[in-house]
């Protein structure tokens, strides 16, 4: 079995598995130019106002329906370097409204699905590994499953929102009910998706080595079997954190996320789509952050689910 | 069962069933039991190995693995190094688990694609020692070279071994906390014969270093002539023939033996032409519906009228040769 010509007596200290991870993570360009993107929109809308120092809320009636430099320097419009992307129809600031609005929206994205995902796979293990628990958690999730989200959403929103505004103040109030509110309305699939794999792989013989060595269940899922439903988990927190972004701005848009002075990407899109042939820009940069944060990542998902396996990683 | 004064038993079975229910209907109704085990009473000595043979689907694994309690069984009692463990709750199993070990079928499916040898390895160590992790990683060095693996090795994924080395790396596992029992489930199946050899003297060899005591399950009858100090032969779900090696393979005593006995293939050609083949009829009956009377009845080329009737005792036909058949009634 051995190769007699590696000297048996030397053993090189195992490197730390996380440096393989990271080696296979940049072999994956994807992945790179996802995490690159990720890292700049996330300085972008945390440091962003700071160098930027505009009040996004700051109402500047003279100097409305500024168009952008881009525009600006080419055709014959009403621009400025003090407002590189423009202002809207109250003469606020474009820019500084994405960077705001971009804080509220990833931070909606990530803790909404970041709920979702610790909820869907809490229900998937507890559902796939203790058989009795199987039916009722299943049984719950398709009832879950079954409800209409939006007026769900609605309800939850006329019933609470007043009580978390009082203890929490406006904005945490609303930001509170928000995340709950997606986070609880989709882990259902995550759930679906982990209880199927949990299953298979808990039949599988290093479960039943595990349990003969005498592993209590509790480290059996964490050690065995997490690790090895991690594909479908990541698959699903990236798409998780698109359907978070954008439920948020449909929630908006129908009047029932943040108050109407609290950008956020949604909503900037969704107020400005009235008068989209006239001022398109308006649209297209919140839709392309929107999208953009939403590839970028999916293909660090991607990237980071080749990394974590050791088969790909080719060791 | 043995009254052997010089070697005492490490692990009785007395009467040990296995039933998996069958649910079925609208209602998901208990409607029958799949009877894997059904009745099986075997002594395995300390140091010895204990072959187990027998078709597929006759419970061998089904029987090896309920001897370690990986199933709550349905009834009988098992023994181990003198504790009773046959209903002892899978929680209370825990400070019990070192001392049996089992080495499993598919090397491929036995190791944990996630981890590197030097953690499957060292799972049992973190599971039941409070060693630190320097002494942790010594004892894997030391389970490495023991079983014949580069220790360089350790910081590998199972998929970079072959099917040989793999079991090589499952065995480690099961030797880490100096077991006295390992229950070897086809250790050798999904191998190919040149590592089969390797692998099966590398179990004799641990077997003197360490004092082990094997329940070697296989359904290759030659290899576990080699290996072997008893054989016992299960058919339908029950032990029909239990007998030291020399014994089973010179005078089998039950039809069934004698069936599977001749159809070990005859390397000598000269031999091979003249060899009569016993060959069985049928199938296996369904072990959710086993015959009445003998369970070996409905094939048996020498069956009577009482065989399905009741059904034969299983009892000492020669000193050490347990046999379960009417044939032997009558002399």
């Amino acid at each position: 079995m051995t190769d007699p010509s590696l000297d048996m007596s030397t053993v090189a200290p195992t490197r730390n598995q996380w440096w393989d991870v990271w080696d296979q993570f940049k072999s994956h360009r994807g992945a790179v130019i996802g995490a690159m993107f990720l890292i700049f929109i996330t300085l972008f809308v945390v440091v962003g106002p700071w160098l930027y120092g505009v009040d996004p809320a700051k109402l500047d009636i003279r100097n409305k329906d500024m168009r952008p430099f881009y525009l600006g320097l080419f055709t014959d419009v009403k621009w400025s370097w003090t407002r590189p992307l423009g202002t809207d129809h109250l003469g606020r600031d474009i820019m500084a409204n994405l960077m705001q609005g971009g804080k509220i929206s990833l931070a909606v994205g990530w803790v909404a699905m970041l709920l979702a995902l610790v909820l869907g796979t809490l229900v998937g293990v507890f559902a796939g590994f203790f058989k009795r628990l199987d039916g009722p958690l299943m049984r719950f999730t398709d009832l879950v499953l079954s409800l209409p989200l939006l007026p769900l959403l609605l309800v939850m929103m006329l019933l609470f929102r007043d009580p978390l505004r009082a203890s929490f103040g406006p904005e945490t109030g609303i930001f509170i009910l928000i995340v709950t509110g997606i986070g609880i309305t989709s882990w259902m699939h995550t759930a679906r998706i982990v209880r199927g794999d949990i299953l298979a792989i808990k039949e599988r013989e290093f479960v039943l080595a595990a349990r003969s060595i005498g592993t209590p269940p509790r480290r059996v899922i964490m050690r065995h079997l997490l690790p090895n439903v991690m594909s479908p988990i990541m698959v699903s927190a990236t798409l998780g954190l698109a359907t978070a972004i954008i439920t948020e701005s449909a929630l908006s848009f129908l009047g029932l996320g943040f108050p109407s002075d609290f950008p956020t990407w949604g909503k900037i899109l969704f107020d400005s789509v009235d008068r989209m042939t006239n001022f398109p820009e308006r649209v297209i940069w919140p839709g392309l952050a929107i999208s953009l944060t939403v590839l970028s990542v999916n293909y660090i998902g991607d990237g980071l689910r080749d990394a974590l396996d050791p088969r790909i990683r080719g060791l | 069962m043995l009254d052997n004064p010089v070697k005492k038993p490490l692990v009785k079975v007395r009467d040990l069933k296995m039933h998996f229910p069958i649910y079925s209907g609208f209602f998901q109704r208990h409607t029958g039991n799949v009877k894997a085990v059904d009745g099986v009473s075997f002594d395995v000595f300390e140091g010895e190995t204990l072959g187990l043979v027998g078709e597929s689907g006759c419970g061998k694994s089904t029987c090896g693995r309920a001897v370690l309690r990986l199933y709550d069984i349905t009834t009988g009692s098992i023994e181990i190094d003198g504790k009773e463990i046959g209903a002892t709750p899978q929680a209370d199993l825990r400070p019990i688990r070192p001392t049996m070990q089992m080495v499993f079928q598919d090397p491929q499916a036995s190791l944990n694609p996630r981890m590197t040898v030097q953690s499957i390895i060292q799972e049992p160590l973190d599971e039941h020692t409070k060693l630190s992790q320097k002494e942790k990683q010594e004892k894997v060095w030391e389970l490495m070279d023991a079983v014949g693996l580069n220790r360089r090795f350790a910081g590998r994924y199972p998929h970079a071994f072959s099917g040989g080395q793999r079991q090589r790396i499952g065995i480690a596992r099961a030797l880490a906390l100096n077991p006295k029992f390992i229950v070897c489930d086809e250790p050798i199946a999904a191998l190919d014969v040149s590592i089969q050899a390797q692998v099966v003297n590398l179990l004799e060899d641990l077997q003197e270093k360490y004092g082990l005591t094997y329940l070697f399950i296989s359904h290759d009858l030659s290899m576990v002539r080699h290996i072997a100090t008893r054989v016992a032969v299960m058919y339908l779900g029950k032990i029909v023939e239990l007998a030291p090696r020399e014994a089973l393979y010179a005078s089998p005593q039950h039809p069934y033996t004698e069936a599977l006995l001749s159809a070990v293939p005859e390397p000598d050609p000269s031999l091979e032409s003249r060899a009569d083949r016993i060959i069985l009829q049928g199938d296996v009956p369904s072990p959710s519906k086993p015959p009445k009377g003998c369970n070996f009845c409905t094939r048996c080329p020498k069956v009577m009228d009482i065989c399905k009737e009741t059904e034969p005792e299983f009892k000492e036909v020669k000193p050490g040769h347990f046999a379960a058949c009417h044939l032997l009634d009558k002399s």
